[in-house]
């Protein structure tokens, strides 16, 4: 797929044979292959939580550069170029993210003589700061949309431009990205709470508080241009990407190219990215966002990301083009590899973003332990791209994207129905993801007609986020595999004992003339339904094993003939068979602690098993429930702010903690009148989810 | 023809069974039977009516007492004692369940199960005997044939080193039928006698006290070597409420009297505090994983196996055995459609062939099989005599296949020593120190009931098929006897017998034995270990000999053997 061109009249100038990768995660692994592949050499940089991190365990070197905290680590940019030093590294590829878009870091390589993979350092610059960018694109012709870019942060004057360019508006930080520090203001009275927290959130991610106000468009469809520039003035676009599909104003599903864009519209805008491009005398790989308003075709400059996409492989996938390959060649000095008229758009390409949270709860980030993976199968049409195995953490410090499911096919609804099977096959366990979300958006019908915006999951969210009960099928298979489980558990145990084929370990449910009945409560996680259900045993321990499954199901009584068998030859891969009244069933199984998770072609159902007697819940003092006059933390974060002080008398609604977790903020507001009772947090604490935070005396 | 094709397929599977094997245990049994043949069938359909009519009389005993009882109970917060024992074992455990039918059609009053559910099972992956009131029948009150279930089963556990958890839920000895409870040697005092002699055998004795434990009963818990009581429910004293009153007129409610508080806080009678029945058997299975003698089971893996099902499906046994002890069948049919691999290495075959020896293993452990082809003869008896001798010298458990009328009779068998060879087989029976297991396949008659190791000769387990009959004779023969006899005494007195006199005296007698000849007469009174269905024997069994294998191996020692 990839084409790997190496000219011999185009001779690198300067030859890169090691390489230092200055990111994490699944960015890291995805340019650790392509140096491979060209016989670099490569050193991976990590922090204290990182050590034992996949990216590590690729590089064939690896340097620690600090605590968690990526401010004091992945940012600090005399600890990398150090690193780089070294190790004796000639280059610096910076991912996506951190230190990729920091002209003074790739100015500060430049001085320590590394080369930084990217744009030279006044490109970032100008491209970095939104109201310079596009200063530079009006006047070189590039359409842009009303707003403010100014230097002025003055409260009052921002207000004032927002009033001129007219509400919805749009609060952004200069130097922002990925939707950090953005928000959306309908109305006047709203705009200055949204612009203290577009500044703090601008802080916290980016060291400047500074941000620009923009026209909001209702219904926008976020499009951007690969574009890829050498050393040698010349400049091509590879089509562009589709990132319409967006919550919390972050990507979620792209593709490549763009549905719905006659081939003249496709042209225009490759050029006029191209024109973007060579404006700011760029070199290297970058994207040029644009909004683009799907009823009047017009589109809008929006900023320039100087940095490789997150979503580069479905380019990659639609023109054959490896770009970190091409990347590196640029940095060598190198021509590029390909002219406008040699790069081909072929077929259709899409990207799912599967990530650690709860798209039942606002789409909160859900770190954790990923005590369950298992991917498709990989192939030239289907590519993982991932940084964390079965085990690791998702932690806390950083994004929490687990991988990137890219597929190709030759049209745009196989290519839909390609990525939707292979969600069904990413079976992730033990912690929330957003898998099963994903899958309902690539299956839903306007999507697939290719109407996308970036309001697309706001205005479907019923249909994508609807809490479905579970089939009666899959009742019967959740406590047939926890029983066959538990059977395999207690004869695997047993083999190691004195009496290794004892049939108390092996005759599971046997009774003396007459069936073993066994009762099992389950909950389906996902609607919260509960189900008593009763297993009779009708004849255990061969292969096949048969029962007779009951239970009732909203108001009707369902029995089936259950035969089922599990495969446990792969450790912690676990295959149900399953025959229902007559009908196979297939599923792949993931036990975690008192919880079973079935992964099918429909996707993921969790049961948790409710036992009739929980240790934890003996001899504890009244456990708190949560009510209103508690305030507990929405998800595992750390406390920002702490705005209330003891005694305080507080109304509804009003801010009482401000927490951060990957980087976003949340503010948790009071739900009751009242008064401040007790304050169990601090600045700076690390707090668990559902952990108390303030306990408020209710006003009657 | 089907029958044929069938049985050639067996030959192949056992050929190929016989060639991936370097070293051989014996040869794999070949089966005879035509299933499509009238015979077959006819035994089957029997054998199908039998054993559905066993299942419905369990289906009966195990559950419980009437539904009035059973709400009374749950309405207290109490699980069903069949719950709780579902829950007390791991999960999946399963529960070789002892005398299910103790008390069937035995008093005036109905006492399913005998009011106590008694079984091996595992908890905390060790196996255990249970011992369960059933407070929904008569208050968990002790009939007599209570209080002997609960013997046996005290019995099974020491001698097969079981740790006992007894779940009392019992409002003592059932009064109208006190001096049938109380005083005799195998009566009410012997279960604490048996916890004591247990506990000093080092086979745990746990106590969980879920109902009342009043009088006598209180000195189950205050006997065991731990105990845990029930809040509310959970009450321990030696006179409740009423009596006290009566007494010394002190008025006292139950809890304060005897509850959870006092015996955990104040008292010390129990040592565990339980909100519910859930907690309190959770806590004992956190006991018995802590009693720190897992490995109390003999180190056998080196001996065994890996077990392999019998080559032919247990069903057929149905119709290879039948209902009509008449007719005859080959044991050996049964015999492969026990152990592993059906295989099996047969001792002496050609010598004293009415009775078939031979080692087998059994889900991976090995035993010794003795087996009836007809009636004993003296050759048989010394065969016998030899092979348990055998089995004893290497430790081998012996199973006992009984299907016997007797030993032969005659002026030729007596002449021959049947007397004094018969009497090495129940001298080598009785003081055989291996474990023993007896089923009843089949008759179990007369003096044939002692050489094939009937209840007197202590096997550790005993069972009946619900086609067998046990008794002192046949009934015919019994019949023919007292008829012989009235017919002498006529002719003494210059009188004949006539047919009616004849049928009306034989008749009752066959009657009679007929019934107390039954199963189910005999497991109402606990003179086994329950009446199994022969498609479960080899579970059954597996079982019985996984729970022998956690007691030491004893040294035989014979009596005099008569030459």
């Amino acid at each position: 797929m990839h084409l790997s061109v190496r000219n011999i009249h185009n001779v690198p100038t300067k030859r890169i044979t090691k390489l230092l990768i200055a990111n994490r995660g699944e960015i890291a692994c995805r340019i650790i292959k392509t140096a491979r592949r060209l016989q670099i050499e490569t050193v991976a940089v990590y922090s204290d939580v990182d050590k034992d991190s996949m990216h590590v365990a690729m590089a064939d070197q690896a340097v620690r550069v600090g605590p968690a905290q990526s401010a004091h680590s992945y940012l600090l940019k005399d600890r990398i170029v150090n690193a780089a030093i070294k190790t004796n590294s000639q280059a610096i590829h910076p991912g996506y993210g951190f230190l990729s878009e920091n002209a003074s870091f790739a100015q500060y390589c430049q001085s320590n003589d590394l080369i930084f993979i990217g744009p030279p350092p006044n490109a970032i610059e100008s491209m970095g700061i939104k109201s310079k960018s596009k200063e530079i694109m009006s006047e070189a012709g590039v359409p842009v949309i009303e707003g403010y870019h100014g230097k002025d942060q003055n409260s009052d004057f921002l207000q004032h431009e927002a009033n001129k360019i007219g509400y919805p508006v749009m609060i952004k930080a200069i130097k922002g990205g990925g939707g950090k520090g953005m928000k959306i203001v309908s109305k006047e009275s709203e705009f200055f709470e949204n612009l203290m927290s577009a500044k703090r959130e601008s802080l916290s991610s980016f060291g400047d508080d500074s941000v620009l106000i923009e026209k909001y468009i209702q219904q926008p469809r976020h499009v951007e241009v690969q574009v890829f520039a050498d050393q040698h003035k010349n400049c091509v676009y590879l089509f562009e990407r589709d990132c319409s599909v967006q919550r919390r104003h972050q990507k979620v599903m792209e593709e490549a190219p763009a549905p719905r864009l006659s081939e003249s519209l496709r042209q225009h805008l490759g050029e006029t990215a191209v024109r973007a491009a060579k404006a700011v005398g760029y070199e290297g790989a970058g994207t040029v966002e644009f909004i683009f308003d799907n009823t009047t075709n017009m589109f809008y400059f929006m900023e320039m990301n100087t940095r490789l996409q997150v979503e580069h492989p479905v380019t990659e996938m639609i023109t054959g083009v490896d770009l970190v390959e091409w990347q590196i060649k640029v940095a060598e000095g190198e021509q590029l590899p390909l002219k406008q008229n040699e790069i081909k758009l072929r077929g259709h390409s899409v990207q799912a973003r599967i990530y650690a949270e709860d798209p039942y709860n606002n789409f909160l980030p859900a770190a954790g332990n990923l005590q369950y993976l298992d991917y498709p199968n990989v192939s030239d049409d289907v590519r993982v791209e991932t940084g964390v195995r079965q085990g690791d953490d998702v932690s806390v410090h950083y994004d929490p994207m687990i991988a990137k499911l890219v597929v190709w096919s030759e049209t745009r609804s196989d290519a839909f129905a390609k990525l939707k099977n292979n969600l069904a096959a990413f079976n992730i366990a033990g912690l929330s993801t957003n898998v099963q979300f994903l899958m309902s958006l690539c299956a839903h019908p306007e999507l697939l007609k290719g109407n996308v915006h970036t309001g697309f999951i706001e205005q479907h969210k019923n249909v994508l986020l609807s809490k479905y009960l579970p089939n009666t099928e899959l009742i019967s298979q959740a406590v047939i595999a926890l029983i066959l489980y538990e059977e395999n558990n207690t004869i695997s145990t047993n083999i190691n004992t004195n009496d290794p084929y004892s049939p108390f370990a092996t005759q599971t449910g046997f009774r003396v003339n007459h069936n073993y009945v066994q009762k099992i409560k389950l909950k389906h996680n996902l609607c919260g339904e509960i189900y008593d259900v009763k297993i009779e045993y009708c004849g255990v321990g061969s292969s096949n094993s048969r029962f007779n499954v009951s239970f009732k199901n909203k108001d009707t009584e369902i029995e089936s003939n259950v035969i089922g068998s599990l495969d446990t030859s792969s450790p912690n891969r676990f295959h149900l068979t399953c025959v229902v009244d007559g009908t196979l069933y297939k599923s792949n199984i993931a036990f975690i602690e008192n919880s079973v998770h079935l992964f099918n072609k429909d996707g993921k159902n969790e049961f948790i098993v409710i036992l009739p007697f929980d240790e934890k819940t003996i001899d504890s003092n009244e456990q708190d429930t949560g009510s209103n006059s508690t305030i507990l933390a929405p998800t595992q974060s750390t406390v920002e702010r702490v705005n209330v002080s003891l005694g305080d008398d507080i109304r509804i609604g009003d801010p009482i903690v401000v927490l951060t977790a990957m980087k976003m903020e949340y503010v948790v507001k009071a739900q009751i009148e009242g008064k401040i009772e007790k304050i169990l947090c601090k600045e700076g604490d690390s707090v668990r989810k559902g952990e108390l935070l303030v306990k408020i005396i209710p006003i009657n | 023809m089907l029958s044929s094709t069938k049985i050639l397929r067996r030959y192949v599977i056992f050929r190929s069974c016989q060639c991936s094997s370097h070293f051989s245990n014996g040869s794999v049994l070949e089966s005879n039977i035509d299933v499509n043949s009238k015979e077959y069938q006819e035994n089957r359909t029997a054998m199908e009516i039998l054993v559905h009519n066993l299942k419905k009389a369990v289906s009966n005993a195990v559950s419980g007492g009437d539904s009035k009882d059973k709400l009374r109970h749950t309405s207290k917060g109490k699980l069903q004692v069949r719950d709780r024992i579902d829950y007390l074992l791991d999960s999946g455990s399963p529960f070789l369940e002892l005398s299910q039918l103790a008390g069937h059609d035995l008093y005036k009053e109905s006492v399913p199960c005998g009011g106590i559910i008694t079984g091996i099972g595992r908890i905390s992956r060790k196996e255990c005997m249970i011992i369960a009131n059933d407070a929904t029948v008569k208050g968990g009150s002790y009939f007599p044939i209570t209080v002997k279930k609960h013997l046996r089963a005290q019995e099974i556990a020491s001698e097969n080193n079981l740790p006992c958890i007894y779940l009392v839920d019992s409002g003592g000895g059932y009064l109208k039928k006190q001096a049938e409870i109380f005083p005799d040697r195998e009566h009410f005092g012997r279960i604490f006698f048996n916890e004591a002699i247990m506990s000093s055998k080092n086979i745990t004795q746990i106590a969980v006290v879920m109902g009342s434990c009043t009088a006598g009963a209180a000195y189950l818990p205050a006997m065991a070597d731990e105990s845990v009581i029930v809040k509310k429910t959970g009450t321990i004293f030696l006179a409740g409420p009423p009596l006290v009153k009566a007494a010394t007129g002190e008025i006292v409610s139950s809890e304060d009297l005897g509850g959870a508080k006092l015996h955990c806080s104040v008292s010390g009678v129990s040592d565990h505090y339980a909100n519910d029945d859930y907690h309190a058997l959770h806590i004992t299975k956190t006991i018995i994983a802590n009693l720190n003698n897992n490995n109390n089971k003999r180190d056998i893996k080196n001996n065994l196996d890996v077990p392999e099902p019998p080559l032919y499906p247990d069903e057929e046994l149905y119709g290879i055995v039948g209902d009509n002890l008449k007719k005859n069948y080959d044991v050996r049919e049964v015999i492969s459609r026990i152990v592993d691999g059906s295989v099996f290495s047969e001792f002496k075959k050609n010598y004293g062939e009415t009775l078939v020896t031979g080692f087998a293993k059994l889900c991976g452990y090995p035993i010794g099989i003795i087996g009836n082809n007809g009636v004993l003869f003296s050759e048989s008896a010394l065969k016998g005599t030899h092979f348990i001798e055998l089995c004893c010298q290497r430790n081998i458990p012996l199973l006992f296949l009984q299907n016997i009328t007797g030993f032969m009779v005659g002026k030729d068998a007596e002449a021959g020593g049947i007397a004094k060879n018969g009497a090495k087989m129940v001298t080598a029976v009785s003081c055989a120190s291996v474990p023993k297991i007896t089923v009843v396949i089949g008759g179990s008659y007369g003096a044939g009931n002692y050489g094939m190791c009937g209840r007197a000769y202590g096997p550790r387990f005993m069972y009946m098929w619900p086609n067998s009959r046990i008794s002192i004779m046949g009934g015919e023969q019994a019949a023919g006897v007292l008829a012989q006899i009235q017919s002498d005494k006529k002719i003494r007195e210059g009188k004949l017998l006539t047919k009616e006199e004849e049928k009306m005296l034989k008749d009752p007698v066959i009657r009679q034995f007929e019934n107390e000849g039954n199963p189910f007469y005999s497991s109402a009174r606990c003179w086994d270990d329950g009446i199994i269905d022969p498609a479960q024997t080899r579970q059954v069994l597996a079982m019985s000999l996984s729970a022998i294998q956690n007691s030491p191996v004893q040294q035989t020692k014979y009596g005099i053997f008569r030459m």
